[in-house]
């Protein structure tokens, strides 16, 4: 199979789904002539022309109020913020105008918006772009929010994510863009709310999503040389969250480790640990331990950028320490 | 220009001031029924401003749309919104506009162009401007409007708009009720030049502002400001100069304006009389023409109220559904 780039992703399922349906465009700064700052749009513009790719103002409140607009006529736009961190200037449309729409009309107006942006730290942009801010959106009712961490789920989601008829935020990473991964030439989709187990193991699960599965999969490895089988849940969706998944997981391993880059107070690993003690409860071996940012702001300098987020170490110490005990027996 | 110029028929007049009146009365029995505890929530009201909504709608078709706000009775009824369902929901009731959930400052009427009434100031004009862009892209030949007031001319919002519906191309009109408060704000307190017409050149769009509280000259503006949207010229922006003659909301003390200043404008500028006296005037419109007109706007009123009190409140049962779309 042919590997592409994590961008290159984004851009041919944009480019499959404006071909498959005209009422698919995107917005956002920047997007048309340079193909977006991290290149997710390239190639669009020459394809569909500047009414289907728009180059908007710098102007977040009215991309994504605009967006917002549209898509409750019926059109399918996907407006681009480009960082997550520049959501705070239009955070009423996302907050209180596309997630309520469809609950407040009864089901009378929808909107099939999705909003791209992403986020993330690792190339030292500093406190204002370079954060996880997903939690702000799992917290709002009547959104799906989605965190793909490779290149076939990035593709395969984001065309589901277009197809639905709600709004979808969509958060990719950029520490991702450049990776590469294998993807199908033929046509697939991915649906919402379905995790993925990116490695089998059975003595402790790792549960996350975007950039940190991949630290969880380094992480694997080390541990696989100290005699513990880890298994890697990669959610995916946060919202529809894939419950079956972590029960199966959670059920077979008996330990779990929450991890993601978003700082942890209050952060969507509270939220699933809470789900687990509440009804996985007799399934635990080990408490549930999270993996995740710092409480700070996210700092520029190299190595504390590296060390407030999740590291390899940091997971296989916490992993040694639950499973103290050895592995499950039976 | 007056109606002659315009080409309204005197049916068409007698059309407007009967929409006029029938917001009034609307809105009076939607007070009454509040007063008793039957409607519930947060009652901003129209009266005074019906020319607006009247004016700017007749300039409409169905299949335009428009984007209200939390003052929005007069926005769905002028775009003809059913206000049976509109009553029954100010009652939280199964039978409202949406079910009983969306209350007062969130009713929908897609089938007449209204998708959302808005609880947040500021909002009705980035998604009028995107329906406009809907507009464009897939229903060229369609236009929309957005309704916000001095208060929300003021939000970061009008400039986003403006500047993105003026730099496209967007078929969208842009109407302004400056009612001269933003709940005890004066207009003159908030904005140095006390109105908002002028912002309009900055943005390479054209802007007027008109009385407000007459009906036909709100009708001229907002149909020669379809006419550019339709044509595809682009956004208009119209600053309609009216007063509200209850408080901000129901329970309003008011303290930050006189009883005098309102009755002035009562007495001169009230947009029912001021199409009364036009109709008496060129045509002649009986005191008995005028009663009977009442009449029939008392019972289609009554008639409304009727079918919010027999609806079943909404269920508690019900309360989850449709948060998503299928
Ligand atoms: C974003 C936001 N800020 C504040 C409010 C509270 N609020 C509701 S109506 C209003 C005044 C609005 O004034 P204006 O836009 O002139 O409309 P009017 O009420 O005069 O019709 C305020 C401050 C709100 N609903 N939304």
């Amino acid at each position: 199979m042919k590997k592409i780039m994590y961008r290159e992703a984004i851009a041919s399922a944009l480019a499959e789904e404006m071909r498959r349906d005209e009422k698919v465009f995107v917005m956002g700064e920047d997007v048309a002539i340079t193909g977006g700052v991290f290149k997710a749009t390239k190639g669009l513009l020459d394809e569909f022309g500047p009414a289907r790719v728009r180059n908007t103002p710098l102007s977040e409140w009215a991309i994504a109020g605009v967006a917002t607009g549209a898509a409750m006529c019926g059109a399918r736009p996907v407006a681009e913020i480009m960082h997550v961190d520049f959501i705070g200037c239009c955070f009423d449309i996302i907050l209180n105008q596309m997630s309520k729409m469809c609950y407040k009309t009864n089901g009378k107006v929808n909107v099939p918006i999705v909003l791209r942006t992403q986020g993330g730290r690792g190339r030292s942009n500093g406190c204002t772009q370079s954060q996880s801010l997903e939690a702000l959106f799992t917290q709002v009712p009547g959104l799906k929010v989605v965190m793909p961490s490779t290149p076939y789920d990035a593709k395969g989601l984001l065309k589901t994510a277009i197809r639905d008829n709600n709004p979808v935020v969509f958060i990719e990473h950029k520490g991702l863009y450049q990776t590469k991964g294998e993807v199908p030439e033929q046509e697939y989709t991915i649906p919402l709310g379905k995790a993925d187990i990116k490695r089998y193991g059975k003595d402790v699960t790792i549960i996350s999503y975007s950039k940190s599965v991949l630290v969880a999969l380094d992480a694997a490895k080390e541990l696989e040389a100290k005699g513990i089988d880890v298994e890697v849940l990669d959610l995916r969706s946060l919202v529809p969250l894939d419950w079956d998944a972590i029960t199966e997981s959670v059920t077979k391993t008996g330990r779990v480790i929450i991890c993601h880059e978003a700082a942890e107070r209050g952060g969507y690993g509270a939220e699933i640990a809470a789900q687990i003690a509440d009804k996985l409860f007799d399934e635990l071996d080990a408490p549930v331990v999270r993996v995740c940012g710092a409480n700070i702001p996210v700092p520029n300098a190299t190595l504390p950028e590296i060390e407030s987020a999740p590291t390899v170490k940091k997971l296989v110490d916490a992993a040694m320490r639950i499973c103290k005990g050895g592995a499950r027996n039976g | 220009m007056d109606y002659k110029q315009l080409g309204l028929t005197k049916q068409e007049l007698v059309e407007m001031y009967r929409m006029m009146r029938l917001i009034r009365v609307f809105e009076e029995n939607a007070i009454a029924y509040f007063k008793q505890g039957i409607v519930i929530g947060n009652m901003h009201m129209y009266i005074g401003e019906e020319a607006v909504a009247t004016g700017v709608c007749k300039a409409l078709t169905k299949e335009d749309y428009i984007a209200s706000n939390h003052r929005c009775d007069g926005h769905l009824i002028a775009k003809g919104a059913d206000i049976n369902a509109m009553m029954a929901e100010l009652m939280g009731k199964e039978n409202g506009i949406c079910g009983g959930r969306a209350g007062k400052m969130h009713q929908s009427a897609p089938e007449v162009g209204l998708l959302s009434a808005n609880g947040i100031v500021g909002a009705s004009q980035t998604l009028g401007t995107g329906h406009a862009l809907y507009c464009s892209l897939f229903a060229p030949g369609r236009v929309s409007v957005a309704f916000f007031g001095d208060g929300g001319s003021n939000q970061g919002a009008f400039h986003e708009s403006m500047n993105m519906a003026a730099v496209w191309k967007l078929p969208v009109i842009f109407v302004c009720e400056n009612n001269h408060y933003a709940i005890s704000t004066n207009v003159n307190t908030a904005t140095a030049m006390g109105s908002f017409y002028q912002r309009a050149a900055a943005y390479g769009v054209p802007g007027v502002r008109v009385n407000g509280n007459n009906a036909i000259e709100v009708y001229a503006a907002a149909k020669q400001a379809v006419e550019r949207a339709r044509r595809g010229e682009g956004p208009s922006f119209i600053e309609c100069d009216t007063y509200r003659l209850r408080g901000h909301h129901e329970g309003d003390e008011q303290t930050y304006r006189t009883r005098e200043e309102i009755d002035e404008v009562i007495k001169n500028n009230d947009c029912i009389n001021n199409m009364k006296k036009l109709l008496v005037a060129e045509f002649g419109w009986s005191e008995e023409e005028d009663a009977a007109m009442i009449k029939s706007i008392e019972d289609q009123v009554a008639a409304a109220v009727q079918f919010g009190i027999e609806g079943e409140p909404m269920k508690v049962e019900d309360m989850e559904s449709n948060l998503y779309a299928e």
